[in-house]
């Protein structure tokens, strides 16, 4: 049986489309209700809903053999896993984003507000410019208007949300989209099912891109 | 006579790898628990994490609790022309856990191989990993790769460090699509790279699709042969070739390994021949070993009794302690457990009460 991990959410909902088509379906998990756990035993495959944050968790520590995560969260995380393939959806970019006026004044400490820690830090130190991160879990466009901070660095997918907040994107720092990861030790002991799986994945994505 | 059941996986693994170790004329070797710390943090790449437990000792010198066991083994020893080293240990190591950020002690089992090693030796330490894992369960995987190759591969498609650093990555994750992105970015021919990566397997497979990749020819004939001993054993086809096993390049050279095992979610074994690491430590022998992280087998399923004891001896405060003594001797004589108790302890289980008052046995 191969555990998979899906993202809840609207990208969940669109890779779960693929692994469908895919041959990989599992019809109960169509039905509404409150289940997270859905199986199908005859094509030897189960799914779970899980908070697309904790996808890499859950393959990581081999609750699931294989599962699907962002870009973003797999750099932020750096869980110890196979990246095996691009699914092409969710794509966004991360970005650093400020006010219309922002002018970077490099005589001073920059002040980078982000749910992305480690990846603002190391675009940071890569351009050698020195921040002061402020690590926040949500609503990171109000940093900037309330004086918080300078900047932010954030995932922005159509920039809807910053132009309605006066910000705009000042630099992008890598695109983004969702990808399908395997657990290592799963990868040897389960490797012909992921091949499997893997590979008519694969078709489905050239198709539609 | 103990039963072995009563032992817990990681120390009948203890058990078994000593005498496999033996069997190959493999020395156990007995280290401190302490080393200087200056010594780390010259090599401190080698190792796992940066962070180490400090102390001073009662002179003022500012020593470490171990965090590694290699560079305590290979940092004394004589290279002479033609002998060797090779030892085993059992050794409990301190290193920061990355998912509590606290420092965790850590059971390690392994072996060193040090001096004028050759091909029989490379052999026989990857041997060894196969069969250290086979103790344990039958159902391992051991991947190799070979660092020569990676690095030949990696030198024909383009010598740029920063290249190789970001390919390196991709490399490690199986990670295609970014890899080929990267050549993109630098203009350089993706197809080798794409290929080589995609490149792992059961090693005949594997051994075919390097031949047309260039390169490390002297380290694809070293993988040749190995292979071809590894084809004798009985568990040859559990030894597959994986290039996404690639240890710190800055110390290891040559023949990389990592195990696996059924139902353990990470890599259980790791290692791999560091002759760079002792020509920084100025010693001119070669070296080649691995550490089997023995605290994971917790993962693994142990026997789970049903009951703690077989019989909880309940005795009363003016009992005849002689008749206490007797009445558990001739339990454990009958190959029972016992738990001679005044009271019902809250949380044991047991099969059988058994209660001892001045009047004898109730059972």
């Amino acid at each position: 049986m191969l555990n998979v991990a899906l993202p809840k959410g609207r990208l969940g909902e669109k890779v779960y489309d693929i692994f469908e088509a895919a041959g990989f379906e599992c019809p109960s998990i169509r039905e509404t209700n409150r289940k997270l756990v859905f199986e199908n035993e005859q094509k030897q495959v189960r799914y779970f809903w899980v908070k697309p944050s904790d996808v890499a968790i859950y393959v990581e520590r081999g609750a699931a053999d294989i599962g699907v995560a962002g870009k973003d969260i797999l750099l932020e995380y750096e869980p110890d896993v196979y990246e095996l393939l691009d699914l092409n959806l969710g794509k966004c970019r991360m970005a650093v984003a400020a006010p219309a006026d922002f002018r970077d004044d490099e005589n001073r400490t920059l002040r980078v507000a982000t749910k992305f820690v480690n990846i603002a830090a190391d675009y940071y130190a890569k351009i050698g410019r020195q921040i002061d991160i402020i690590k926040l879990n949500g609503s990171i466009e109000l940093a900037p208007i309330l004086g918080l901070s300078d900047v932010i660095v954030d995932i922005v997918e159509t920039g809807t949300t910053l132009k309605e907040n006066n910000l705009s994107v000042v630099q992008t720092i890598l695109p983004i989209s969702a990808r399908l990861i395997s657990n290592k030790a799963s990868f040897q002991f389960k490797g012909t099912q992921i091949e499997i799986l893997l590979c008519q994945v694969r078709n489905q994505v050239e198709q539609h891109d | 006579m103990l039963d072995a059941n009563i032992l817990k996986n990681e120390e009948r693994a203890v058990f078994a790898l000593r005498g496999l170790y033996r069997q190959y004329g493999y020395l156990p070797y007995k280290m401190s628990k302490f080393e200087d710390y200056e010594y780390y943090i010259r090599n401190k790449d080698f190792l796992v994490s940066d962070r180490i437990i400090t102390f001073n000792d009662t002179n003022g010198r500012l020593l470490a609790l171990k965090p590694d066991v290699t560079l305590s083994i290979v940092k004394n020893g004589e290279d002479i022309l033609g002998c060797k080293q090779k030892v085993y240990y059992n050794e409990n190591v301190y290193r920061v856990s990355e998912n509590t950020r606290q420092f965790k002690e850590l059971m390690q089992a392994g072996l060193e191989c040090i001096g004028d090693i050759d091909l029989y030796d490379i052999f026989e330490v990857v041997s060894l990993a196969a069969q250290s894992l086979a103790q344990i369960s039958e159902d391992f995987v051991l991947q190799i790769s070979h660092l020569g190759i990676l690095s030949a591969v990696l030198d024909r498609v383009c010598p740029d460090q920063g290249f190789q650093q970001k390919a390196i990555a991709c490399v490690e994750s199986k990670n295609a699509h970014d890899l080929a992105r990267l050549c993109r970015e630098w203009g350089v021919e993706e197809n080798l790279l794409v290929r080589f990566i995609s490149a792992y397997g059961q090693r005949d497979k594997v051994l075919a699709q390097l031949e047309d990749l260039g390169g490390g020819q002297d380290a694809l004939q070293e993988l040749k042969e190995i292979s071809v001993l590894l084809d004798r054993m009985p568990w040859g086809d559990r030894v597959i070739f994986d290039f996404s096993v690639v240890n710190n390049m800055s110390y290891y050279n040559g023949i990389v390994f990592r195990g696996f095992l059924s139902g353990i979610c990470e890599g259980v074994l790791a290692g791999g021949q560091y002759d760079k690491l002792m020509q920084k430590l100025d010693r001119r022998a070669g070296a080649i070993g691995f550490a089997l992280y023995l605290d994971l087998l917790e993962q693994l399923p142990a026997q789970r009794n049903e009951y703690d004891v077989d019989v909880l001896l309940l005795y009363d405060a003016n009992a005849d302690k002689q008749a206490v003594t007797a009445a558990v001797a001739e339990l454990i004589a009958d190959g029972k457990t016992v738990s001679a108790q005044k009271s019902v302890p809250a949380k044991l289980r047991y099969r059988q009460l058994v209660q001892l008052s001045k009047e004898g046995v109730v059972c």
